[in-house]
């Protein structure tokens, strides 16, 4: 019987993220606001 | 139809103007090659999830805050950001290991209860009243360097100010003291121990 003598390979080609990671980032992306004032940066988070 | 892919770049400026769907464009179109890469150092989805969440979160902040300026090298910059999270998790988990139990390892066996039991408590009271009748056998000059030192906890300089004698005195004292006390437990055959 043939073996096979390759190792697999640890990345597949459909490795993505949970969707529920992206639609977070999305959300956070959209929430949040970034605002320099003199040397000063503040972040506001929008509900 | 002709599909037109907008460049990285672009899609970097117009997120920037405030145009939100840009942002999921280039997620989208590099989601794989990241997660890829981050799974590739860390086998582990949860964790991996984790860092591509904590990787996008550090694109969002930079692009928002007007700090990027890599225009045109979108994707080495993101592999960068992920790299050095990767880098920072096996520090974390180097400084805090992750032992599982198995059949051959308790974690029992390298934790312990460090509190005495009632008989162990028992003992030590009586070491400790013990080693105090010894105590009061001293000379004074040592007793008082020796109290000082063991159960009030001063330094050798304090002793000598509050004794006024020099801290070589103080030394001889605590050494004297400390021979002597032997002395007498060997001489009686004090067993000391807890």
């Amino acid at each position: 019987m043939a073996k096979i003598y390759s190792k697999k390979s640890v990345v597949s080609k459909s490795m993505k993220p949970r969707k529920e990671t992206v639609s977070f980032l999305l959300s956070y992306s959209q929430a949040l606001s970034i605002i320099k004032i003199d040397n000063r940066v503040f972040e506001f988070i929008s509900n | 139809m002709v599909n037109i892919q907008l460049p990285d770049a672009s899609l970097v400026k117009d997120y920037v103007a405030g145009n939100e769907d840009a942002l999921a464009k280039l997620i989208k179109r590099h989601e794989s090659k990241i997660y890829g890469f981050i799974y590739s150092k860390i086998p582990d989805r949860d964790i991996t999830n984790d860092i591509f969440q904590d990787t996008f979160i550090k694109v969002i902040k930079t692009l928002k805050s007007n700090s990027y300026n890599e225009e045109g090298k979108f994707l080495p910059w993101v592999m960068r950001i992920s790299h050095n999270l990767v880098v920072d998790h096996y520090r974390k988990t180097k400084k805090m290991p992750m032992f599982r139990e198995t059949e051959e390892f308790s974690i029992f066996s390298i934790m312990s209860d460090d509190s005495l039991s009632i008989e162990n408590k028992i003992i030590s009271e009586q070491v400790e009243m013990d080693l105090k009748k010894l105590i009061e056998e001293l000379p004074c000059d040592q007793k008082e360097v020796l109290v000082m030192r063991m159960y009030h906890d001063m330094s050798f300089k304090e002793i000598s100010e509050s004794t006024g004698v020099s801290i070589n005195t103080a030394l001889g004292r605590m050494r004297y003291a400390l021979m002597n006390l032997r002395k007498v437990i060997d001489k009686h055959q004090i067993v000391l121990t807890n």
